[in-house]
């Protein structure tokens, strides 16, 4: 297949079967990501991309039953994700920028980046360690927040706390550029934005990214691909990633919608039925 | 070596900043255990007071004597006959740095306090040396008229003011601590803010802290009169450490119409201490009264800080926090009265509770009958860490009248696994992530704490949140 990324490093994940309160939703997941790759990974709603990001970063609820996920680094050495906690999974590079990001009321957003920040520049830092320097953090913090024509009133508001859906989206693109994880999974970080501010995401994560980041963005539109042409589109479909290809698959599931995948995939179709009559919704 | 050498603390008007060395060592008092008629005199005799306080000390003896035990809150497990009153300064100074347990020495390290305050905060100094760094704020306040002295000195030098306000907010017939705490009492604060006068800067027990100002039966009043405003903070938030296991303090509020009085408190009990304070402040036409409430650490406090709003346009406002760790019960909440028309109240009650700690807001609202267009309203949260601990919310409401406005709303909640996975997946432990969560939960009352006594308040709640408070 094509290159790998920029530093030989890869994400590596390896028939990923997933449950969520003893229902399995991943059945059987393969999807390796090189630094400085883009991945778009769509699928019509509750084929569990989400699933597949929470499980990436180790969300305690969404318990792996089988397969692997690995980090490999440029030496060839291999890390087991999943036998990292989610902080340890942020400390070594691995990002998710959530579809519903969590309210933290009372908690500052510039205050919970510092901590986020000082931690992920340091992994071995012990608690009640020094934080990053204030002035150099808010300096930064604020370079940061012009790039994303975001107020730096903004970083004094309590992270997520009755933000619009825009503001949440933005901050999460604001944290992704903090934090320049080495993988980051970008779970619908264009719903609830209007078309200028996709197109500024947009911008936004291909200079973040740049050629240093492996991304798999999960969406179901195209306007957030326009500055970050994937190499690879993948399509979820009743949990299995079925097909994946270039670039014009994206166009033509954003045009044609999912009829064609689940004529083509019956099995994968059956299992979408299954799990839309047993599973809670919780896409809303 | 002589024993009560200390600047005198009266700061009544002329006489500023004077150091009035008291070399005269008090009657030599043979303490011993336990409380009777006996005592109670001896004590008032040392104290050299008017025959009114001493009256009204054996007469509060009595009725503490008649009275059950609260039969609601924690239980008490306290030996009346096996405590000692009243200590002498010198008596407290006895202690020495060697006695004092490991655990509260880190914790005073870990909050950065100077050492000279560290003796004195685990009573092993019974004398900090205030006066001399505060001596130009209080020439300032005894300018303006302002009073601000221990309540024993009151009582000799101000007798005509505390005869007509002690023990009349809070009679020794209110509860069976408030009579103990009216027949035994110690130290405290005596303020007084004449008509119209406004003090700045909050005013706090740092300023004249000295051996009697932190007994463990303390009664401080403060009279703010018409127009006048004034912003007191009670003790401080290092650890206090005590030999003896029962605190109950009274503490009694006047403001006068139009007046303004915020009371800050921060407490942080060692785990042997049972707390039981009794709070309460009458507010009068158009006045306000703020009581800004936080308890950390003793093993059962109980304290319900009250506001009685006596004529119309008086409000009160009642910021409560709790946080109980293991082996800790807080019994904590506020009582708003509605005494007259077009009155406002508000409790906002916070309570954290961790590690099989006990949290439990008890709150009463009161209207009564007349008290038209009045509105109340009470929030009270609790955060639970862990499936050990527990929080209980009683909420009383007595209304009297129909033509009212009250609010009430409670939440419980764990504390919440998606917050604590947002924050993690971002690189904090998840220590780091839940202490952030409950500072971010406390931080409504913490913003109103003056800027010091935030960053302590936070520095606090981390030591409590990796339980190495002792
Ligand atoms: N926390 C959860 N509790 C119960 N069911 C869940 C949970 N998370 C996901 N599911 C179920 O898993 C399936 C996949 O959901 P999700 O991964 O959110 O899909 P997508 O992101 O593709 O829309 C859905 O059927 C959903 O109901
Ligand atoms: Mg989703």
């Amino acid at each position: 297949m094509t290159a790998t990324g920029t530093a030989g490093e890869q994400l590596v994940i390896k028939g990923l079967h997933v449950a969520v309160e003893g229902q399995e939703i991943l059945k059987g997941v393969d999807l390796t990501i090189g630094r400085g790759e883009i991945h778009a990974l769509m699928g019509p709603n509750g084929s569990g991309k989400s699933t597949l990001g929470y499980a990436i970063m180790g969300h305690p609820n969404y318990e792996v039953t089988a397969g692997s996920i690995e980090l490999v680094t440029a030496d060839g050495t291999r890390h087991d994700v999943l036998a990292m906690e989610p902080d340890e999974r942020a400390r070594v590079g691995i990002f998710l920028a959530f579809q519903r990001p969590m309210s933290i009321p009372g908690v500052r957003l510039a205050e919970f980046l510092r901590h986020s920040v000082t931690n992920v520049r340091n992994p071995d830092r012990k608690e009640g360690e020094e934080l990053m320097p204030m002035r150099e953090f808010r300096s930064e913090l604020k370079a940061k927040m012009g790039e994303l024509s975001m107020d730096s009133e903004f970083a004094k508001r309590y992270v997520n706390d009755g933000f619009s859906g825009g503001e949440m989206k933005r901050a999460e693109i604001l944290q992704l550029a903090m934090l320049r994880p080495k993988f980051a999974i970008l779970d619908e970080t264009d719903s609830g934005l209007d078309a200028d501010a996709v197109r500024l995401a947009s911008e936004s994560i291909a200079r973040i990214g740049g050629a240093e980041m492996g991304i798999l963005i999960i969406t179901h539109h195209e306007q957030l691909l326009e500055h970050n042409i994937p190499l690879r589109t993948h399509v979820m479909l009743g949990g299995r990633i079925v097909e994946s290809g270039g670039p014009e698959l994206a166009a033509e599931l954003h045009k044609k919608g999912y009829e064609r995948i689940r004529a083509t995939y019956p099995e994968a179709a059956a299992a979408e039925r299954a799990l839309e009559q047993t599973a809670v919704p919780v896409g809303a | 070596m002589p024993t009560a050498i200390e600047p005198s603390p009266t700061l009544a008007i002329g006489e500023i900043n004077k150091y009035d060395f008291r070399t005269d060592s008090p009657a030599v008092f043979k303490a011993r255990k336990g409380i009777d008629p006996e005592i109670v005199c001896q004590i008032s005799e040392m104290k050299r007071e008017p025959e009114w306080m001493r009256d009204f000390r054996l007469k509060s003896l009595e009725i503490f004597n008649s009275k059950p035990m609260p039969n609601w809150g924690g239980r008490i497990g306290v030996d009346f006959q096996d405590i000692y009153y009243y200590l002498k300064p010198a008596e407290q100074q006895g202690k020495t740095w060697e006695e004092v347990p490991d655990a509260i020495k880190q914790t005073f390290d870990r909050l950065g306090i100077p050492e000279a305050e560290r003796k004195f905060l685990a009573g092993v100094k019974a004398q900090f040396e205030s006066e001399v760094v505060y001596g130009s704020l209080q020439e300032d306040l005894a300018k303006k008229g302002v009073i601000f002295t221990d309540t024993d000195t009151a009582v000799r030098e101000h007798s005509d003011m505390l005869r007509e306000y002690f023990g009349k907010i809070i009679p020794p017939t209110d509860n069976k601590f408030a009579a103990l705490n009216s027949a035994v009492w110690s130290g405290g604060s005596f303020i007084y803010v004449p008509k119209g006068v406004s003090i700045e800067f909050p005013l706090q027990a740092y300023f004249r802290i000295n051996a009697e100002s932190m007994g463990q039966f303390e009664r401080t009043l403060i009279i703010v009169d018409e127009g006048a405003h004034v912003h007191y903070v009670e003790g401080c938030t290092a650890p206090m450490y005590s030999t003896e296991s029962l605190h109950s303090a009274v503490v009694e509020i006047v403001v006068k119409k139009h007046g303004r009085c915020r009371y800050t408190t921060i407490q942080n009990w060692a785990n042997n201490i049972y707390n039981l304070v009794t709070k309460r402040a009458m507010a009068y036409e158009g006045a306000l009264m703020e009581w800004i409430d936080g308890n950390l650490g003793s093993q059962l406090t109980m304290k319900y800080p009250a506001v009685y709003m006596m004529e119309p346009g008086a409000r009160g406002e009642i910021l409560s926090i709790a946080f109980a760790s293991a082996g800790q019960h807080q019994d904590a909440g506020a009582k708003l009265v509605h005494a007259a028309p077009h009155t406002s109240g508000r409790i906002v009650s916070k309570s954290i509770s961790k590690n099989g700690g006990r949290a439990s807001y008890r709150g009463l609202v009161k209207v009564e009958p007349g008290a038209r267009k009045s509105r109340s309203s009470v929030v009270c949260d609790a955060l639970i860490l862990d499936d050990k601990s527990r929080s209980d919310t009683y909420p009383y409401i007595e209304i009297e009248e129909q033509d009212v406005s009250i609010g009430h709303e409670a939440s419980v909640s764990k504390i919440g696994e998606e917050q604590l996975f947002y924050l993690m997946s971002r690189g904090l432990t998840e220590a780091e992530a839940s202490t952030m969560i409950v500072g971010g939960f406390i931080e409504p009352l913490v913003k109103e704490l003056p800027m010091e006594y935030a960053v302590e308040m936070n520095k606090l709640i981390q030591l409590q949140m990796e339980g190495s408070v002792g």
